[in-house]
């Protein structure tokens, strides 16, 4: 036991290093000044540079308008991922109880059409979708970034799931409690699910989050960039001999990589805690 | 308080799997009646169709009059214990209770005395402000009592509620259901497995078998005279012994035993006899008896049951502790507690001088 306890520990701290090493290198190196990371490369060490970065990466109002600050991009990221993470949620809970709960004719045909969809990815119907939104004139807004990438196969799945390890007897016990489909819905069923809506808040979170290609396509006013575009936005300034503000895109990766940390760590506490608490 | 009125109910479900046949019974106001049969019986399907959550093929039931098939659940003024509680997990005991009122539009100091109430009936007044997943089995089931209560529902709607509890909760719990009943006087179905349960709790017991009625009554009726085969071997434990006789006159003959009836016997030709392991005593020298041989003892303190053969036939016997237990015996029993069905539809066959003992059984227990 005592040697393997040993090699544990190895294991365990190559694999945390391995994953923890680029992120620290990004920071380190974020904090030097973009000539020095020019000429010697990343950095392990502490610039000293910090806060000019951040602060110029935060505030300066940059972009071809010269109107976008990293901030904007900031909470434009920030609406994306929650709207995002919400509206899937939301979505995702309406369809799988009606398709649990309502004797529809067709419910489970209904459910495998949209399981059906998981194997789409959103680049197979990105064209068609902004052509749609073109044509509703949505371009360059958050309803067009937002509404068209809402429906969530992944997110109805799992709330199925869900749903149908409930049992029969709360609703039972609340149809004679008088309370009917919404109330039922709103007063018990949304409150179990806290867990699994807060499983799903994380993952539709990072992936909105994360998206590039669908608001790179849909947006042409800076207004409504986000910080996955504001990072290609700085490395793409190469104007004459001038050197790429490294130092920059870094603190911007640093940036972006925050919220998402955030939300896992924060709501994963709380995830873990329903898991243990709730017994059904 | 109110009546139940089910009339000609029948449940057929898609498939044309029909689980209940056309069942009619008559619950008067107050009245605690047990629903009992084995699985499969239909017991629970019919105490559904009262509750409202399962739709009623064919038929009618009234509740206080009022024809309720097309009522919702909530409208039906009743209230109902499940078997897993079905307690709202991520509320508060006090909220579980005063979920059924909110959404009534109770007044808020009506629901809070309702509560307050019924919690101080239940002895659960300590756990209010806790979630069931920390009360034990026990305290959850009273909580799911106390939901039914603070209702003041005219019905009160059990589906074994008793089903998830160890053995010697059941027992107490079951003398709690029988005084709250009493106390309150609201109008009980009670669906159960168990006969035990059926016996001590029921004013009347209705035995379901294959979605059908096979007999209503009072549990002493029921336990002394079952109407059938089955009813005989669901009731009381241990179950009654059922033998194949012949009836010859007055004679019947059990495997190769013969005993007089004088005057009991109902018919001649086959029979299936039930005798109830008390009423079988060992036999005096010259008595006419069941040659029976002994296969092994169960011991229950205060006496213990004996189980054995009669020619190829199975047949328990409770003795006393003071008797003499032999490898074969001679069992004499009690000629007027004897129990003739016929052999092919299982259905009691009654001599008329049989009826009169049973009169008598109904009033000695006292």
């Amino acid at each position: 036991m005592q040697k393997n306890r040993l090699s544990d520990h190895l294991v365990l701290i190559l694999g945390s290093l391995f994953l923890m090493v680029p992120v620290v290198v990004a920071f380190m190196t974020s904090t030097h000044t973009a000539a020095d990371i020019h000429s010697n490369g990343l950095s392990f060490a502490w610039g000293g540079n910090f806060i000019e970065t951040y602060e110029k990466v935060l505030t300066r109002e940059g972009g071809f308008t010269g109107q976008v600050t990293g901030s904007r991009m900031v909470m434009n990221s920030f609406i994306l991922g929650i709207g995002f993470a919400v509206g899937k949620i939301v979505l995702s809970m309406l369809a799988a109880y009606a398709i649990v709960y309502f004797r529809l004719r067709f419910a489970t045909l209904a459910f495998w059409v949209i399981f059906t969809t998981l194997l789409l990815p959103l680049e197979v119907r990105i064209m068609p979708s902004y052509q749609v939104m073109s044509n509703l004139g949505l371009l360059n807004s958050y309803t067009g970034l937002i509404v068209p990438l809402l429906a969530s196969a992944t997110g109805t799945f799992y709330f199925r799931q869900f749903f149908k390890s409930v049992p029969d007897e709360l609703l039972e016990a609340a149809r004679i409690d008088g309370a009917g489909p919404i109330k039922f819905f709103i007063d018990v069923l949304v409150p179990l699910s806290r867990t699994m809506i807060a499983a799903i808040f994380i993952i539709m979170f990072v992936y909105g989050w994360n998206q590039y290609l669908w608001p790179m396509l849909m947006t042409t006013d800076e207004r409504f960039f986000t910080l996955m575009r504001g990072i290609k936005q700085i490395l793409q300034v190469w104007i004459g001999s001038q050197i790429p503000d490294y130092n920059e895109a870094f603190a911007m990766a640093v940036l972006a990589m925050l919220p998402p940390v955030l939300i896992v760590v924060l709501f994963q506490s709380w995830f873990i805690k329903g898991l243990t608490e709730s017994d059904k | 308080m109110a009546s139940i009125d089910i009339s000609r109910v029948s449940k057929t479900y898609a498939g044309g799997n029909r689980a209940v046949h056309s069942i009619d019974i008559t619950i008067e106001d107050g009245e605690f009646i047990v629903l009992v049969g084995p699985s499969g019986c239909g017991k629970s399907t019919l105490l559904r169709m009262v509750a409202g959550l399962e739709e009623i093929t064919e038929g009618e039931v009234r509740i206080g009059g009022r024809v309720v098939n097309a009522v919702e659940p909530a409208e039906r003024d009743i209230a109902m214990v499940f078997q897993n509680y079905a307690l709202y997990p991520h509320m508060t005991v006090r909220q579980n209770l005063e979920y059924g009122l909110k959404n009534r539009n109770t007044p808020r100091a009506e629901i809070e005395q309702r509560v307050a109430e019924a919690a101080r009936m239940l002895e659960i007044a300590p756990y209010l402000d806790r979630k069931p997943r920390a009360l034990s089995g026990g305290q959850r089931q009273r909580v799911a009592m106390g939901r039914a209560i603070v209702r003041k529902p005219a019905a009160f709607l059990f589906d074994e509620p008793l089903s998830n509890l160890d053995a010697k909760l059941r027992v107490s719990m079951r003398g709690e259901i029988r005084r709250l009943q009493r106390r309150l006087g609201t109008t009980s179905i009670y669906v159960t497995h168990d006969q035990l349960e059926a016996m001590t709790l029921a004013d009347r017991l209705v035995v379901l078998n294959g979605g059908r009625i096979e007999q209503v009554g009072s549990p002493l009726e029921v336990y002394h005279e079952p109407a059938s085969t089955f009813v005989a071997g669901f009731i009381g434990s241990p179950a009654m012994n059922l033998m194949e006789g012949e009836l010859h006159g007055n004679r019947l003959a059990v495997g190769s035993s013969v005993l007089s009836l004088g005057g009991y016997a109902p018919t001649s030709g086959p029979v299936t006899v039930g005798v109830r392991a008390e009423d079988l005593r060992p036999a005096h020298a010259g008595e006419e008896a069941l040659t029976f041989r002994l296969d092994y003892v169960e011991e229950l303190g205060a006496h213990r049951l004996v189980h054995g053969h009669v020619g190829d036939q199975p047949l328990t016997v409770t003795l006393p502790l003071a008797a003499v237990l032999q490898d074969e015996m001679r069992l004499a029993a009690d000629l007027r507690r004897l129990h003739f069905f016929a052999r092919e539809t299982g259905s009691r066959l009654t001599a008329a001088g049989a009826a009169p003992v049973l009169r008598q059984q109904v009033m000695e227990p006292a």
